[in-house]
């Protein structure tokens, strides 16, 4: 067994003992697309139009909240030297986190999306769009916030910082993703918009679990 | 294995802890290192656990430097800092079982890890989350986790810390056995350890 699987095995059983978590992601999610329709109106028309941008946002939000503490308990109870010092490195310890904060928050939410975009009357012919656009953006979305997480390690109120942090680098990921489901909402082609997506996420995949892994380094030091 | 540390010299945040540590340490030996508070006993034990680098002076395990092969290295030494590093939620086998196959890069057998738990008497808390574990049960947790790791070269700073007379009767069987094996190990203490065994080093006060 190779030690990016258990690392990987030791997140998720972690994830599952502290339980909901990724349930408080959900329900975040919920809530706050909800509050939409009370802000700006119940106008079916008017929510169908901004439906994919408010998804979006809310999606990018719900991804921030777990993400302060993907290092935060290790760091505290010394286990992040430990990492540090096994056989392993950081790098695994860096792509096993994203992984795993993936698979417990960026999933769930590209399979309740649909769900939440039905209520606010978004199109029916995006919401295979707006699943495949979320389920290759979530995964950028945990790589980068698990470096910015790295990054602020040790700094108080830390998690207002990683917020100032990674919130401008989802620009992009949010831009591409309203605009694939809007363009499928549209009949317009929808390919631009996912292959730069996956770009995105090819990029994210290549650097981000490096520069986490420095960024770990630093705070153990 | 073989561990020779030529004038290691470490600095933190631009002041100077030490300079010029040079010992070797060969199969069966136990270091000792004493010295007053920030003297750089835990410094030290950082550096060889590849935890930052050192200010100047070269580690080599075996003639080769430690640099050259971090990964083979950390998978012959294990270390036990001041934190105890026990996941509250996970039980204290679980604990153990996760560091010992991170250390492996493989499975770890149940008979082995209750063996190291049992060398600190801990057999009758296997299975309860570490959550509920006293200051002294979870010292003695991580110091079954050096054990369980099966690494040559035991890192161990204050490993005495919390520990009560039985307990530290334990540990020292422990470690006597480690060394009996041909294990080696480094520890810092302010009590006796090892009997008299050990050699001892004992950094000055730089500042």
């Amino acid at each position: 067994m190779s030690r990016f699987r258990i690392l990987l095995r030791r997140e998720l059983a972690l994830v599952m003992r502290h339980g909901f978590d990724s349930l408080m992601v959900i329900a975040f999610f919920a809530v706050a697309i909800v509050l939409f329709p009370f802000g700006v109106g119940p106008d079916p028309n008017m929510l169908a139009r901004i439906a994919s941008g408010i998804i979006w946002v809310a999606a990018l939000l719900a991804a921030m909240l777990s993400l302060e503490r993907q290092f935060l308990g290790d760091f505290e109870d010394g286990s992040l030297e430990l990492l540090a010092a096994s056989p392993a490195g950081l790098f695994p310890v860096a792509a096993a986190k994203a992984l795993a904060h993936w698979l417990t928050t960026g999933l769930p939410l590209t399979v309740a999306a649909p769900l939440f975009a039905l209520i606010l009357g978004l199109d029916g012919d995006a919401m295979g769009t707006l699943m495949l656009a979320l389920a290759l953006s979530t995964p950028t979305l945990s790589l980068l916030g698990g470096a910015g997480a790295a990054l602020v390690l040790g700094a108080r109120r830390g998690g207002v910082l990683l917020a100032l942090l990674v919130m401008p680098l989802f620009i992009p990921v949010l831009i591409f993703g309203v605009g694939a489901v809007e363009a499928a909402a549209g009949g317009y082609a929808v390919r631009p918009h996912l292959t730069i997506l996956g770009g995105l996420l090819l990029m994210a995949a290549v650097l981000c679990p490096w520069a986490t892994a420095a960024a770990l380094r630093v705070a153990n030091e | 294995m073989k561990l020779e540390v030529n004038d290691l010299a470490c600095e933190r945040g631009g002041h100077p802890v030490f300079a010029g540590v040079t010992f070797a340490l060969d199969s069966g030996g136990l270091l000792v290192l004493r010295g007053p508070n920030g003297a750089g006993k835990s410094s030290l034990l950082r550096l060889l656990a590849g935890l930052g680098h050192p200010a100047s002076g070269t580690i080599t395990v075996d003639g080769r430097a430690a640099d050259d092969d971090p990964a083979a290295f950390a998978a012959r030494r294990v270390y036990v800092g001041h934190q105890d590093a026990l996941k509250p939620a996970f039980t204290v086998a679980e604990n153990l079982a996760f560091w010992a196959r991170l250390q492996r890069g493989g499975e770890i057998a149940d008979a082995e890890i209750d063996g190291a738990l049992a060398a600190l008497g801990l057999q009758a808390l296997r299975d309860l989350p570490a959550r509920f574990l006293s200051a002294g049960q979870r010292r003695r947790a991580a110091l079954a986790r050096a054990i369980a790791a099966g690494a040559d070269l035991w890192l161990l700073d204050e490993p005495t810390n919390a520990l009560d007379a039985p307990s530290l009767e334990a540990f020292e069987a422990a470690l006597g056995r480690h060394l009996d094996g041909g294990g080696s190990a480094i520890v810092s203490t302010h009590v006796a350890v090892g009997g008299e065994r050990g050699a001892v080093l004992t950094l000055g006060n730089a500042a």
